[in-house]
């Protein structure tokens, strides 16, 4: 097994991690974390195309979601709060208001 | 290249305009009233004496007529619809009866309507109505004639509903409307015909077409049925009459102006205008005489037996409508467009007159009412008098002309005179005298019925409707001998008579007198000593009393056989089976159906998050592996 592969099983491995957390997990602070696990797999995978290949396009979109995954988070914990300041729960469940 | 014919048309319309949009604005000031009344009655006044000018210049040329093309409309496939006015002999004559007698008319309109709070639209719907009578009249294509044709109609469904706060009235005027559009769809298709075998609208192309015998395309009977269902609606003929006698809940200027003297005789203008056509089409023309005679004789026979001053008068209107069309269908059209004119002038005199004496009685129309007022208002009576006299046929005065030449020609025509025909109209020219002199004596003659209360305020109308009366009857006296007919030869020939008939000309003449002093004696035995034996004889022949007095209920007739299957089928099937249940039923059924399936499918939003986040798994897990295999 060579380093590519390695590498690449690796980011897998952090994308169905996180993957699985979002699913399982009713925790929505711990259901965020999950996703930036998810988005860091994707971000190890571009790194490694990236190297293999040679060319600095995978690198330069890494700094990219860098930077949108910030903004999201940035976003998605005051998000967060608020609907914490209303039900006094980080139950994802509670959250089901618009079920049809 | 002047454009005085523009000018004739155009003017009055300013005058609407004028009055329409400003006098509102001046409602209140004695200036906004003098504006009013200078405007309203100085345009129909300019028009006259432009008509009258552009009359003395066709003399000048010897009849050529005059042509101006004010606007091209349209043109489609290379053939322009023009607006264009076309003045000869005809246009003339009713050109000055509708712009002269609808300017005295406006006169008297500034007395008889001094009190109205709505003085201003007053003037504003009669110079509108000017307009478009004069587009009517003077238009050269059958378009133009049409405009001008609804637009007269516009104007009459505008005054005949006036004072529409009473239902009664506006719905006088919707009536009117809907009875002249079922005319109005045979005169469309009568256009269409011609259209569609001569491709031009002009009458005095289609005329010469027909003159030239190059039309055989299309049946001339044909398109003359149809157009002549267009003027029997306008002119209120059998069986679209009914309007006309309901129009008197106008003011009475209106009556006298356009139910009496121009509008309602527009009919008539058109069957003589396209009296070309109507030589060629001998059946069209004998359906004109057929019902012309018919009408005429029907209302005559309700005349008799009505108690409302105008309701009298508009039967008689129609009944000498029914008179001019004879002459129309019997080939003497230079004789219907005569009786036109003369007609205006009587007709209008005893409207205006009526209307002075329904002044004078704070609004009285009935005549069971009325009684004794030749004393207290003697101009107004003189000039009735004068009138009655000359509708009667009594010699020398206006009316005995025209309708002795109608007499002749329906009796000795030789395209569709007959006997017959001459015995109805004589009998009709009988019925005439006697109901209006029965209206002479009932109203001035007889011993006063009058209410007190009513009694006391009788008086004489002021100057500006007694000097209108006097002109009026001025002209329905010596208006007969200008020998019409004569001087609208060139353009519509005499009816031939043959030679073999000549000798009956004279017995007829005098017969014709002696049934218009029958008619006076008539009304005299009967309505001379008051309505007691009038009374009696009403009670004695109490079934035909009802009958006439009721209108052979028409109306009636109308409602059961019409109106209310009309009313079924608009409610049943209309209503409730097309628009409740077709239309209602499909776009409700639709909204339906998507709030249903909208309730199947709005179960997957179970607001649960890691059912979603699932859901977008599987999404992808299948795309994933719908790409592998086929990329």
């Amino acid at each position: 097994m060579d380093k590519v592969q390695f590498l690449l099983l690796v980011a897998v491995a952090l994308f169905a991690l996180g993957l699985l957390g979002v699913i399982v997990r009713r925790n929505l602070l711990v259901m965020l974390m999950c996703m930036e696990l998810m988005l860091n797999g994707v971000n190890l995978s571009l790194v490694t195309f990236a190297q293999q290949t040679g060319t600095a396009a995978g690198a330069v979109l890494v700094f990219l979601i860098f930077v949108v995954a910030a903004a999201e988070i940035a976003i998605a914990i005051p998000i967060v709060l608020l609907l914490v300041r209303r039900k006094h729960t980080l139950e994802a469940d509670a959250f089901a208001d618009l079920k049809g | 290249m002047t454009h005085l014919l523009t000018l004739i048309v155009v003017l009055p319309l300013a005058g609407a305009v004028l009055n329409g949009l400003l006098a509102t604005e001046l409602r209140g000031s004695p200036f906004g009233r003098k504006f009013v009344t200078v405007v309203g009655c100085g345009m129909p006044i300019l028009s006259f004496a432009l008509v009258v000018r552009c009359f003395l210049e066709l003399q000048a040329t010897g009849g050529t007529p005059l042509i101006e093309t004010a606007y091209t409309w349209a043109r489609i496939g290379g053939r322009p619809f023009e607006i264009s006015f076309y003045f000869d002999r005809l246009s003339a004559v009713m050109a000055l009866i509708v712009t002269g007698v609808g300017s005295v008319i406006h006169i008297y309109s500034i007395g008889y309507m001094h009190d109205d709070k709505s003085y201003a639209r007053f003037f504003a719907y009669l110079n509108l109505f000017l307009f478009f009578m004069l587009s009517l009249v003077l238009g050269r294509s059958l378009l133009v004639l049409f405009v001008g044709w609804e637009g007269v109609g516009l104007a009459s469904y505008l005054l005949i509903g006036f004072w529409f706060e009473d239902p009664v009235n506006a719905a006088a005027g919707k009536k009117a409307f809907i009875t002249n559009r079922i005319g109005d769809a045979g005169f469309l298709l009568g256009m269409f015909l011609l259209y569609w075998a001569f491709g031009t609208l002009d009458m005095d192309r289609i005329n010469d077409a027909y003159k030239a015998g190059a039309a055989t395309m299309i049946p001339a009977s044909l398109a003359g049925i149809l157009l002549f269902i267009g003027a029997s609606g306008k002119s209120a003929q059998i069986p679209l009459h009914v309007w006309l006698p309901d129009a008197m809940a106008g003011p009475t200027p209106v009556s006298a102006l356009i139910h009496a003297a121009t509008m309602v005789t527009a009919g008539v203008y058109l069957v003589a205008r396209m009296s070309g056509l109507y030589m060629h089409a001998p059946s069209a023309s004998m359906v004109v005489a057929v019902i012309g005679a018919a009408t005429a004789f029907f209302a005559a026979t309700i005349a008799v037996a009505q108690t409302d001053i105008k309701k009298v008068l508009a039967y008689s209107t129609v009944s000498q409508l029914g008179f001019m069309f004879v002459a129309l269908g019997v080939g003497a059209y230079g004789v219907g467009i005569f009786h036109v004119y003369t007609h205006a002038f009587f007709k209008a005199c005893l409207f205006l007159g009526a209307g002075s004496v329904i002044h004078a009685l704070s609004g009285e129309q009935d005549i069971r009412k009325m009684g004794g007022l030749a004393k207290k208002i003697p101009i107004t009576f003189w000039t009735f008098a004068i009138a009655t006299a000359a509708i009667a046929g009594i010699p020398p005065l206006a009316g005995f002309w025209s309708k002795d030449e109608i007499l002749w020609n329906a009796f000795a025509s030789s395209s569709g005179g007959s006997p017959l025909l001459w015995a109805v109209m004589a009998a009709t020219a009988l019925m005439t005298a006697f109901y209006m002199f029965r209206l002479l004596w009932l109203v001035f003659l007889t011993p006063s019925r009058m209410e007190p209360e009513a009694a006391h305020h009788v008086h004489e109308s002021p100057l500006s409707m007694t000097g209108v009366l006097m002109v009026l009857a001025l002209l329905s006296a010596v208006g007969g001998f200008v020998a019409v007919p004569h001087f609208l030869e060139p353009l519509l020939p005499l009816a031939k008579t043959p030679e073999a008939l000549h000798h009956y000309e004279e017995p007829l003449k005098y017969l014709a007198i002696a049934i218009g002093l029958a008619g006076l004696v008539g009304a005299w035995v009967v309505f001379g000593g008051g309505i007691a034996r009038a009374g009696a004889l009403a009670a004695r022949f109490a079934g035909l009393h009802r009958l006439l007095y009721n209108k052979y209920w028409v109306d009636e007739a109308y409602e059961r056989l019409i109106g209310r299957p009309l009313v079924w089928v608009s409610d049943r099937v209309f209503l409730q089976v097309g628009d409740r249940m077709l239309l209602d039923g499909s776009l409700n059924g639709l909204a339906r159906l998507a709030h249903r399936t909208a309730g199947v499918f709005s179960r997957v939003q179970t607001g649960n998050l890691h059912l979603y986040a699932l859901l977008v798994l599987a999404g992808t897990i299948v795309t994933l592996a719908w790409s592998f295999r086929h990329g």
